[in-house]
Protein backbone atom coordinates (compact mmCIF):
# COMPACT_ATOMS: atom_id res chain seq x y z
CA UNK A 1 0.00 0.00 0.00
CA UNK A 2 2.53 2.34 1.13
CA UNK A 3 4.58 1.55 -2.24
CA UNK A 4 2.13 2.50 -4.37
CA UNK A 5 1.70 5.92 -2.77
CA UNK A 6 5.02 6.55 -3.48
CA UNK A 7 4.56 5.47 -6.77
CA UNK A 8 1.73 7.94 -7.25
CA UNK A 9 3.98 10.76 -6.61
CA UNK A 10 6.05 9.78 -9.62
CA UNK A 11 5.42 11.89 -12.48
CA UNK A 12 6.30 10.83 -15.41
CA UNK A 13 8.88 12.63 -17.39
CA UNK A 14 7.38 14.11 -20.51
CA UNK A 15 10.35 15.86 -21.86
CA UNK A 16 11.26 13.21 -24.82
CA UNK A 17 7.74 13.55 -25.49
CA UNK A 18 8.69 16.44 -28.40
CA UNK A 19 11.22 14.13 -29.06
CA UNK A 20 9.29 11.22 -30.16
CA UNK A 21 6.14 13.90 -31.95
CA UNK A 22 9.02 15.60 -33.93
CA UNK A 23 10.57 11.84 -35.33
CA UNK A 24 6.73 11.00 -36.14
CA UNK A 25 6.83 14.31 -37.92
CA UNK A 26 10.00 13.80 -39.55
CA UNK A 27 8.44 10.42 -41.04
CA UNK A 28 5.46 12.16 -42.49
CA UNK A 29 6.79 15.02 -43.71
CA UNK A 30 9.10 12.74 -45.64
CA UNK A 31 6.00 10.25 -46.78
CA UNK A 32 3.76 13.41 -47.67
CA UNK A 33 3.20 13.44 -51.32
CA UNK A 34 0.31 16.22 -51.48
CA UNK A 35 -1.87 14.61 -54.25
CA UNK A 36 -2.46 16.58 -57.55
CA UNK A 37 -5.08 15.12 -58.79
CA UNK A 38 -5.96 17.81 -61.40
CA UNK A 39 -5.83 17.67 -65.28
CA UNK A 40 -7.91 18.41 -68.34
CA UNK A 41 -11.77 16.88 -68.02
CA UNK A 42 -12.56 15.40 -71.67
CA UNK A 43 -15.02 13.41 -72.40
CA UNK A 44 -14.84 10.91 -75.16
CA UNK A 45 -17.06 10.05 -77.46
CA UNK A 46 -19.01 6.54 -77.75
CA UNK A 47 -17.72 3.57 -79.27
CA UNK A 48 -18.97 2.52 -82.37
CA UNK A 49 -18.21 0.00 -85.18
CA UNK A 50 -20.21 0.84 -88.05
CA UNK A 51 -18.50 4.15 -89.14
CA UNK A 52 -20.02 7.46 -88.24
CA UNK A 53 -23.02 8.90 -90.78
CA UNK A 54 -21.56 11.09 -93.44
CA UNK A 55 -22.54 14.64 -92.71
CA UNK A 56 -22.80 17.54 -94.79
CA UNK A 57 -21.38 20.18 -93.46
CA UNK A 58 -20.69 23.71 -94.30
CA UNK A 59 -16.42 23.96 -94.40
CA UNK A 60 -16.81 27.67 -92.68
CA UNK A 61 -18.30 25.87 -89.51
CA UNK A 62 -15.46 23.26 -89.31
CA UNK A 63 -11.62 24.51 -87.66
CA UNK A 64 -9.88 21.67 -88.48
CA UNK A 65 -5.98 21.58 -86.47
CA UNK A 66 -3.79 18.49 -87.33
CA UNK A 67 -1.22 18.20 -84.84
CA UNK A 68 2.27 15.90 -87.22
CA UNK A 69 4.54 13.46 -85.77
CA UNK A 70 6.98 16.29 -86.15
CA UNK A 71 4.71 18.11 -83.05
CA UNK A 72 3.67 20.62 -85.91
CA UNK A 73 0.17 22.70 -86.42
CA UNK A 74 -2.02 22.96 -89.41
CA UNK A 75 -4.86 24.98 -88.72
CA UNK A 76 -7.16 25.56 -91.95
CA UNK A 77 -4.71 24.38 -94.44
CA UNK A 78 -1.98 26.45 -92.98
CA UNK A 79 1.10 26.51 -90.60
CA UNK A 80 0.42 27.97 -87.09
CA UNK A 81 2.38 28.45 -83.43
CA UNK A 82 0.32 26.91 -80.13
CA UNK A 83 0.42 30.19 -79.15
CA UNK A 84 -1.62 31.74 -81.44
CA UNK A 85 -3.99 29.16 -81.60
CA UNK A 86 -6.48 30.36 -78.44
CA UNK A 87 -6.49 33.56 -80.25
CA UNK A 88 -7.38 32.42 -83.31
CA UNK A 89 -10.07 29.76 -82.15
CA UNK A 90 -11.57 32.47 -80.44
CA UNK A 91 -12.02 34.83 -83.26
CA UNK A 92 -12.93 31.23 -85.53
CA UNK A 93 -15.79 31.01 -83.42
CA UNK A 94 -17.03 34.32 -82.13
CA UNK A 95 -16.39 35.66 -85.97
CA UNK A 96 -16.66 39.13 -84.66
CA UNK A 97 -16.54 40.62 -88.02
CA UNK A 98 -18.89 38.24 -89.87
CA UNK A 99 -16.94 37.04 -92.28
CA UNK A 100 -17.71 34.53 -94.40
CA UNK A 101 -15.07 32.21 -93.91
CA UNK A 102 -15.42 31.66 -90.44
CA UNK A 103 -18.31 29.75 -88.35
CA UNK A 104 -22.33 31.40 -89.30
CA UNK A 105 -22.56 31.06 -85.52
CA UNK A 106 -20.76 29.70 -82.14
CA UNK A 107 -23.37 26.97 -81.70
CA UNK A 108 -22.51 25.85 -85.55
CA UNK A 109 -19.04 25.80 -84.82
CA UNK A 110 -17.38 22.42 -84.51
CA UNK A 111 -13.59 22.50 -83.35
CA UNK A 112 -11.92 19.32 -85.01
CA UNK A 113 -8.41 17.32 -83.86
CA UNK A 114 -6.21 15.00 -85.63
CA UNK A 115 -3.08 13.78 -84.85
CA UNK A 116 -0.35 11.25 -86.09
CA UNK A 117 0.24 8.54 -83.76
CA UNK A 118 3.95 9.64 -83.78
CA UNK A 119 2.64 13.06 -82.08
CA UNK A 120 4.10 13.74 -78.77
CA UNK A 121 1.49 13.94 -76.04
CA UNK A 122 2.55 17.05 -74.42
CA UNK A 123 1.69 18.86 -78.00
CA UNK A 124 -1.56 17.18 -77.91
CA UNK A 125 -2.45 17.95 -74.47
CA UNK A 126 -1.10 21.37 -75.34
CA UNK A 127 -3.31 22.03 -78.40
CA UNK A 128 -6.31 20.40 -76.47
CA UNK A 129 -5.92 22.82 -73.63
CA UNK A 130 -5.38 25.66 -75.85
CA UNK A 131 -8.82 25.03 -77.65
CA UNK A 132 -10.45 24.51 -73.96
CA UNK A 133 -8.83 28.14 -72.70
CA UNK A 134 -10.32 29.38 -75.90
CA UNK A 135 -14.02 28.18 -75.12
CA UNK A 136 -13.53 29.22 -71.52
CA UNK A 137 -12.52 32.79 -72.40
CA UNK A 138 -15.80 33.13 -74.53
CA UNK A 139 -17.57 31.57 -71.65
CA UNK A 140 -16.25 34.10 -69.06
CA UNK A 141 -16.96 37.04 -71.32
CA UNK A 142 -20.21 36.13 -72.41
CA UNK A 143 -20.87 36.06 -68.64
CA UNK A 144 -19.63 39.45 -68.24
CA UNK A 145 -21.59 40.85 -70.85
CA UNK A 146 -24.47 39.35 -70.20
CA UNK A 147 -25.31 38.92 -66.13
CA UNK A 148 -21.84 41.36 -65.14
CA UNK A 149 -20.67 38.59 -62.92
CA UNK A 150 -17.70 35.76 -63.20
CA UNK A 151 -18.42 32.67 -64.58
CA UNK A 152 -18.08 31.11 -61.31
CA UNK A 153 -20.38 33.16 -59.47
CA UNK A 154 -23.49 32.36 -61.58
CA UNK A 155 -25.84 30.23 -60.81
CA UNK A 156 -26.42 26.74 -62.24
CA UNK A 157 -28.98 27.91 -64.82
CA UNK A 158 -27.22 31.27 -66.11
CA UNK A 159 -23.72 28.89 -66.22
CA UNK A 160 -26.52 26.48 -68.72
CA UNK A 161 -27.80 29.41 -70.68
CA UNK A 162 -23.97 30.63 -71.35
CA UNK A 163 -22.72 26.88 -72.45
CA UNK A 164 -25.69 26.26 -75.01
CA UNK A 165 -25.25 30.00 -76.39
CA UNK A 166 -21.32 28.41 -77.17
CA UNK A 167 -21.57 24.82 -77.15
CA UNK A 168 -18.27 23.30 -76.79
CA UNK A 169 -17.95 20.84 -79.61
CA UNK A 170 -14.34 19.11 -79.76
CA UNK A 171 -14.50 16.11 -82.32
CA UNK A 172 -11.15 14.24 -82.60
CA UNK A 173 -10.51 11.82 -85.61
CA UNK A 174 -8.87 8.50 -85.65
CA UNK A 175 -5.16 9.16 -85.65
CA UNK A 176 -2.98 8.64 -88.68
CA UNK A 177 -0.22 5.81 -88.75
CA UNK A 178 2.68 8.01 -89.09
CA UNK A 179 5.39 8.13 -86.91
CA UNK A 180 5.09 5.26 -85.18
CA UNK A 181 7.82 4.82 -82.25
CA UNK A 182 9.30 1.70 -82.67
CA UNK B 1 29.83 46.92 -13.35
CA UNK B 2 28.36 44.61 -10.69
CA UNK B 3 25.95 46.17 -10.98
CA UNK B 4 24.77 46.28 -14.38
CA UNK B 5 25.89 42.50 -14.68
CA UNK B 6 23.30 41.47 -12.46
CA UNK B 7 20.60 43.87 -14.53
CA UNK B 8 21.26 41.97 -17.42
CA UNK B 9 21.06 38.27 -15.88
CA UNK B 10 17.55 38.98 -14.78
CA UNK B 11 16.71 40.14 -18.02
CA UNK B 12 16.95 36.70 -19.94
CA UNK B 13 14.94 34.37 -18.44
CA UNK B 14 14.45 31.07 -19.86
CA UNK B 15 12.17 30.74 -23.21
CA UNK B 16 9.42 28.32 -21.75
CA UNK B 17 9.65 25.01 -23.74
CA UNK B 18 6.70 23.20 -22.80
CA UNK B 19 4.60 23.91 -25.55
CA UNK B 20 6.86 22.86 -27.88
CA UNK B 21 5.01 19.16 -28.04
CA UNK B 22 2.08 20.65 -28.58
CA UNK B 23 3.12 22.50 -31.44
CA UNK B 24 4.65 19.70 -32.78
CA UNK B 25 1.73 17.26 -32.21
CA UNK B 26 -0.29 20.04 -34.27
CA UNK B 27 1.90 19.68 -37.11
CA UNK B 28 2.56 15.98 -36.74
CA UNK B 29 -1.66 15.74 -36.73
CA UNK B 30 -1.54 17.53 -40.14
CA UNK B 31 0.29 16.15 -42.09
CA UNK B 32 -0.90 12.45 -40.65
CA UNK B 33 -4.46 13.46 -42.29
CA UNK B 34 -2.76 14.93 -45.40
CA UNK B 35 -0.25 11.93 -46.18
CA UNK B 36 -2.00 9.64 -48.51
CA UNK B 37 0.73 6.59 -48.66
CA UNK B 38 1.22 5.20 -52.46
CA UNK B 39 -0.86 2.08 -52.57
CA UNK B 40 0.78 1.20 -55.57
CA UNK B 41 4.66 1.13 -56.93
CA UNK B 42 4.97 2.94 -59.40
CA UNK B 43 6.38 0.62 -62.28
CA UNK B 44 6.59 3.95 -65.44
CA UNK B 45 8.36 7.23 -65.01
CA UNK B 46 5.24 9.54 -65.12
CA UNK B 47 6.45 13.57 -65.80
CA UNK B 48 3.25 15.16 -65.86
CA UNK B 49 2.83 17.57 -68.82
CA UNK B 50 1.38 21.49 -67.95
CA UNK B 51 -2.09 22.91 -68.66
CA UNK B 52 -4.23 25.83 -67.29
CA UNK B 53 -8.04 24.42 -68.01
CA UNK B 54 -7.77 21.76 -65.08
CA UNK B 55 -10.41 20.26 -63.01
CA UNK B 56 -9.93 19.09 -59.49
CA UNK B 57 -10.95 15.53 -58.95
CA UNK B 58 -13.00 15.47 -55.99
CA UNK B 59 -13.88 11.85 -54.87
CA UNK B 60 -10.80 9.63 -54.85
CA UNK B 61 -13.12 6.44 -54.87
CA UNK B 62 -14.86 7.72 -58.01
CA UNK B 63 -11.08 7.41 -59.58
CA UNK B 64 -9.68 4.85 -61.76
CA UNK B 65 -5.35 5.66 -62.70
CA UNK B 66 -3.66 4.63 -65.52
CA UNK B 67 -0.50 5.00 -66.13
CA UNK B 68 1.61 5.09 -68.93
CA UNK B 69 5.11 6.20 -69.69
CA UNK B 70 8.73 4.29 -69.86
CA UNK B 71 9.62 1.36 -66.94
CA UNK B 72 11.62 2.96 -64.33
CA UNK B 73 15.29 1.73 -64.66
CA UNK B 74 14.38 -1.34 -62.08
CA UNK B 75 12.37 -2.82 -65.11
CA UNK B 76 13.80 -1.44 -68.08
CA UNK B 77 15.67 -5.06 -68.15
CA UNK B 78 12.66 -6.62 -67.91
CA UNK B 79 10.12 -5.03 -70.13
CA UNK B 80 12.53 -3.04 -72.24
CA UNK B 81 12.59 0.82 -73.02
CA UNK B 82 9.12 1.24 -74.54
CA UNK B 83 6.32 2.95 -73.23
CA UNK B 84 4.21 0.88 -70.95
CA UNK B 85 0.88 0.91 -69.84
CA UNK B 86 0.22 0.13 -65.73
CA UNK B 87 -2.80 -0.73 -64.25
CA UNK B 88 -2.79 -1.22 -60.30
CA UNK B 89 0.41 -2.78 -59.42
CA UNK B 90 1.29 -4.40 -63.21
CA UNK B 91 2.08 -3.88 -66.40
CA UNK B 92 -0.64 -4.50 -68.87
CA UNK B 93 -1.90 -4.39 -72.30
CA UNK B 94 -5.35 -2.78 -73.78
CA UNK B 95 -6.60 -5.55 -73.59
CA UNK B 96 -6.51 -5.86 -69.76
CA UNK B 97 -8.21 -2.54 -69.38
CA UNK B 98 -12.13 -3.94 -69.74
CA UNK B 99 -11.12 -5.83 -66.93
CA UNK B 100 -9.75 -3.34 -64.81
CA UNK B 101 -12.74 -1.27 -65.07
CA UNK B 102 -14.97 -3.75 -64.23
CA UNK B 103 -13.07 -4.67 -60.71
CA UNK B 104 -12.88 -0.44 -59.93
CA UNK B 105 -16.52 -0.41 -60.57
CA UNK B 106 -17.70 -3.45 -58.20
CA UNK B 107 -16.09 -1.24 -56.26
CA UNK B 108 -18.54 1.68 -56.36
CA UNK B 109 -21.72 2.03 -55.11
CA UNK B 110 -24.40 1.53 -57.91
CA UNK B 111 -25.82 4.77 -58.17
CA UNK B 112 -22.27 6.50 -58.55
CA UNK B 113 -21.32 4.40 -61.15
CA UNK B 114 -22.01 6.77 -63.90
CA UNK B 115 -19.58 9.62 -62.45
CA UNK B 116 -16.31 7.23 -62.60
CA UNK B 117 -13.45 9.12 -63.68
CA UNK B 118 -10.28 7.82 -65.55
CA UNK B 119 -7.42 9.39 -64.47
CA UNK B 120 -5.01 9.07 -67.31
CA UNK B 121 -1.29 9.78 -65.74
CA UNK B 122 0.94 10.06 -68.98
CA UNK B 123 4.20 11.60 -69.32
CA UNK B 124 4.82 14.14 -71.40
CA UNK B 125 7.13 12.43 -73.59
CA UNK B 126 5.26 9.74 -74.85
CA UNK B 127 3.63 9.89 -78.39
CA UNK B 128 -0.20 9.43 -79.15
CA UNK B 129 -0.13 5.49 -80.61
CA UNK B 130 -0.23 3.76 -77.05
CA UNK B 131 -2.49 7.19 -75.92
CA UNK B 132 -4.81 6.54 -78.80
CA UNK B 133 -5.35 2.98 -78.42
CA UNK B 134 -6.22 3.11 -74.65
CA UNK B 135 -8.47 5.65 -75.35
CA UNK B 136 -10.29 3.39 -78.20
CA UNK B 137 -10.13 0.69 -75.59
CA UNK B 138 -11.89 2.63 -72.76
CA UNK B 139 -14.65 3.97 -75.08
CA UNK B 140 -15.35 0.80 -76.03
CA UNK B 141 -15.47 -0.34 -72.71
CA UNK B 142 -17.57 2.00 -72.09
CA UNK B 143 -15.84 4.93 -69.83
CA UNK B 144 -15.75 7.98 -71.53
CA UNK B 145 -15.23 10.75 -68.66
CA UNK B 146 -11.48 10.69 -68.68
CA UNK B 147 -9.03 13.13 -67.05
CA UNK B 148 -5.50 14.03 -68.45
CA UNK B 149 -3.78 14.16 -65.28
CA UNK B 150 -1.54 17.84 -65.24
CA UNK B 151 0.24 20.09 -63.28
CA UNK B 152 -0.94 23.45 -63.09
CA UNK B 153 0.27 26.81 -65.07
CA UNK B 154 -1.44 29.92 -66.51
CA UNK B 155 -2.98 30.61 -69.24
CA UNK B 156 -1.17 31.72 -72.30
CA UNK B 157 -1.44 35.47 -73.50
CA UNK B 158 -3.54 36.58 -76.13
Amino acid sequence: MAKSKHRMKNEINAGSMADIAFLLLIFFLVTTTIAEDKGVLVKLPPWSDEPPPEMKLNSRNVYSVLVNAQNQLLVRGEQMQIHDLKHNTKIFIANPEKRSDMSENPQKAIISIKNDRGTKYNTYLEVYNELKAAYNELWEESAMAKFGKNLDQLTAKQTKEIKDAIPLVISEAEPTKFGEEK
Amino acid sequence: MAKFKKKQADTAPAISTASLPDIVFMLLFFFMVVTKMRDTELMVTVNSPQASELTKLEKKTLVNFVFIGRPTAKYKAKVGTKPQIQLGDKFSTTDDIPLFLEKHKVSVPESQRQSIISSLKIDKDVTMGIVGDVKTALRKAGQLKVNYSAKKRDRTKG
